[in-house]
């Protein structure tokens, strides 16, 4: 683990509260106003921030992220622009991790040892690596790794028994539970299930679980945050970003809008134990 | 070239799922139990002879194989050169190749205790096939194809509709192949517990390209046999169409280590290769990671896919099955592009010479016979694959010609 992440996450445990993670697409939608999104996120109250690295084709992704995606490639969002989003961020804060999470065919384009050295110079913490299952650890996790950056791994729900230790093996940072069988932004995750599940995974490993997918509200955001480590808000953040366009462009509310978003989800993943 | 010849090219894939450095298993994690699940029920599968009896009489008996080996007289006059066999996979039941590797798959579904299908399509012939098994297996189906193709495939889609699917239409992207493929995958990762994704040609994750690959290498196989009885002899090439590659690798994998076998795999050209409209992409592309395999592509510089534009739509795909990539580096598969009106010209002529409408697939296929078979002896033999009929594409020929039907 990085020492951020580490930092982080001790600092949560003392508070007694989970993380809140964020993820937003970078370049969506255009460089300057994500720049903007991100520096402000952590006064917004995000405690770990994901960002997006777009692809022509996410076939984990429901509508809105796709359409992000989209959007920031018509920008010129891409590798070397997502490092630059990360150098700018480090210039003023130096304690929030940063993941970043995509898909592989641009880091294997891009080079993956450059990519993992350019990101590690540039101040990444870990990534997320859709398509990158334990079977291809070679290609990635493994080097990533060795330069002490973490290698976040998804587990879902049809991760059974025997599954579980090949996701937990290699797997770093945190670990991030898919509440529901499905695409980013789809159908709300029942509480109850995903308790059960965390609680199962914890008994096997002291890595802290971090629940994603389908959670979009404050309310849900506290529910999941009482059993989990931390709590991953994706597509509601970026539908924000998409409501507040003028077309493709960016309007005086976009991220002020975005940011209230974050703020008002934070409020419910701060009290989720209390 | 670099790639050392390995002693066999008909070993692969291995334990990994790669062909050499092509193939794999790049999946979201919710699909690895699925993909795992496969293929363990595949490898119990191929050696269970309850299994293959089935198969094979369904292959008789529902699709009406074996398919001819057609020696095609006329044409071989025409052109001057070497003897031109046709392996007829349009005449079978549904009118392509695609059924060999659907009622392998089906019948794989219902070992596995699935009880949904669900499938992708770009001309609609793969889209045709699996609506045709999941009715003759009592199944639910859902086809995802891409707005485009259901345009400019429209007999295909009420087809499928007749035969009970229920058709998606994919706008995203540019609404071809590659998009109905990640709706699937997406609708797949979404009802992971009971769906059965029939995945139409030799690509995905590991183990599709080799289970698609060996359900239809019984084109090859028939050849082989055929071909001995005609001629009393292997025959000198092989060519057929790839835009995934099913049809190609079937007819191409008995013979890989049949030295003496000179072997042709023909990419839609589209328009041409200097500009960005065609799907050639062994010739123009180069290794990436796309729908679970490492495998030639076309993307830009930073690695985003870029659409492919062929007048064939079964062609339209930026990707091609892992195994074609790693024949390409091994070199022991030559692939050549094929454009668009190159295509045209042979489809109107087999009309015309041999009576048979072609589908575009492999009038692509046929153009490139037309450029080699009269540079070689009379006594040569070329086998091409016809793996599909050409009744689906007269209004898009029609078209092509400015001709109003």
């Amino acid at each position: 683990m990085t020492q951020r992440m580490t930092n982080r996450f001790a600092k949560l445990a003392e508070e007694n509260r989970p993380a809140f993670v964020t993820y937003f697409m970078g370049g969506d939608p255009n460089f300057e106003t994500s720049v903007e999104i991100m520096k402000g996120l952590p006064a917004a109250g995000a405690d770990v921030i994901e960002l997006g690295m777009p692809f022509s084709d996410p076939m984990a992704d429901g509508p809105s992220i796709q359409a992000a995606g989209l959007r920031a490639l018509k920008q010129g969002q891409n590798l070397t622009r997502t490092f630059d989003m990360v150098r700018a961020f480090r210039e003023h804060d130096e304690e929030t991790p940063i993941v970043l999470m995509g898909y592989y065919n641009p880091i294997y384009q891009y080079g993956s040892e450059k990519f993992l050295d350019d990101a590690k110079e540039a101040g990444v913490d870990g990534m997320i690596i859709v398509d990158l299952p334990p079977e291809m650890d070679e290609e990635l996790c493994i080097p990533a790794l060795s330069r002490d950056l973490n290698f976040i791994r998804l587990a879902t729900p049809t991760t059974d028994e025997k599954r579980l230790p090949k996701v937990l093996s290699n797997t770093s940072g945190f670990l991030y539970y898919v509440s529901i069988n499905g695409i980013t932004g789809a159908a709300a995750p029942k509480p109850e299930e995903v308790a059960k599940s965390v609680t199962h995974i914890k008994a096997k490993t002291d890595i802290p679980i971090c629940v994603g997918f389908g959670v979009r509200t404050a309310e849900q955001a506290a529910v999941i945050g009482r059993a989990a480590d931390g709590v991953v808000v994706g597509s509601a953040i970026v539908s924000t970003v998409a409501e507040s366009l003028n077309g493709d462009q960016p309007t005086e509310n976009t991220v002020s809008n975005t940011l209230e978003l974050v703020a008002s989800i934070a409020e419910g993943v701060r009290t989720a134990r209390n | 070239m670099n790639v050392q010849s390995p002693n066999s090219f008909r070993m692969g894939p291995d334990e990994e799922g790669q062909f050499g450095i092509f193939g794999g298993r790049f999946v979201a994690e919710t699909l690895m139990p699925n993909i795992l699940e496969l293929d363990e029920a595949y490898t119990k599968a191929k050696k269970d002879p309850e299994f293959l009896s089935e198969l094979e009489y369904l292959n008789k008996h529902y699709t009406g194989r074996p398919s001819p080996l057609y020696f095609a007289e006329r044409l071989t006059e025409h052109l001057g050169g070497a003897k031109v066999y046709f392996k007829r996979d349009e005449l079978n039941h549904t009118g392509s190749h695609k059924i060999n590797n659907c009622l392998g798959q089906i019948l794989l579904a219902k070992r596995m205790g699935k009880k949904r299908i669900i499938a992708e399509t770009g001309a609609g012939q793969h889209g045709v096939a699996s609506a045709t098994v999941a009715a003759r297996f009592g199944y639910p189906c859902m086809v995802y194809m891409g707005a485009k193709d259901v345009h400019r495939q429209s007999p295909n889609v009420f087809r499928m509709k007749l035969l009970g699917a229920e058709i998606e239409s994919v706008t995203a992207g540019a609404g071809t192949l590659k998009d109905a493929m990640n709706e699937a995958l997406r609708d797949w990762v979404t009802n992971v517990e009971d769906t059965y994704y029939l995945i139409g040609t030799a690509a995905g994750p590991h183990p599709y390209p080799e289970l698609v690959r060996d359900f239809q290498s019984v084109i090859g196989k028939e050849t082989r046999e055929q071909i001995q009885e005609a001629e009393g002899r292997l025959p000198d090439m092989l060519i057929a169409s790839v835009g995934g590659g099913s049809n190609a690798i079937g007819l191409f994998h008995p013979f890989l280590d049949d030295e003496s076998v000179q072997i042709v795999g023909v990419e839609a050209g589209g328009k041409g290769l200097d500009g960005d409209e065609h799907c050639a992409s062994l010739t123009a592309g180069r290794p990436g990671v796309l729908h679970g395999n490492r495998t030639y592509l076309l993307q830009d510089a930073e690695g985003q896919i870029e659409e492919g534009a062929s007048i064939s739509a079964g062609l339209d795909y930026p990707g091609i099955g892992p195994e074609h990539s790693w024949l390409k580096d091994t070199g022991r598969v030559e692939y050549v592009p094929i454009m668009d009106t190159e295509a045209l010209e042979a489809f109107q002529l087999l009309c015309r010479l041999e009576g048979i409408i072609p589908a575009l697939e492999p009038s692509h296929a046929l153009a490139e016979v037309v450029k080699r078979a009269p540079a070689m002896d009379k006594d040569q033999i070329i086998v091409m694959n016809l793996c599909g009929r050409g009744d689906k594409d007269v209004h898009t020929v029609a078209e092509a010609l400015g001709i109003e039907v």
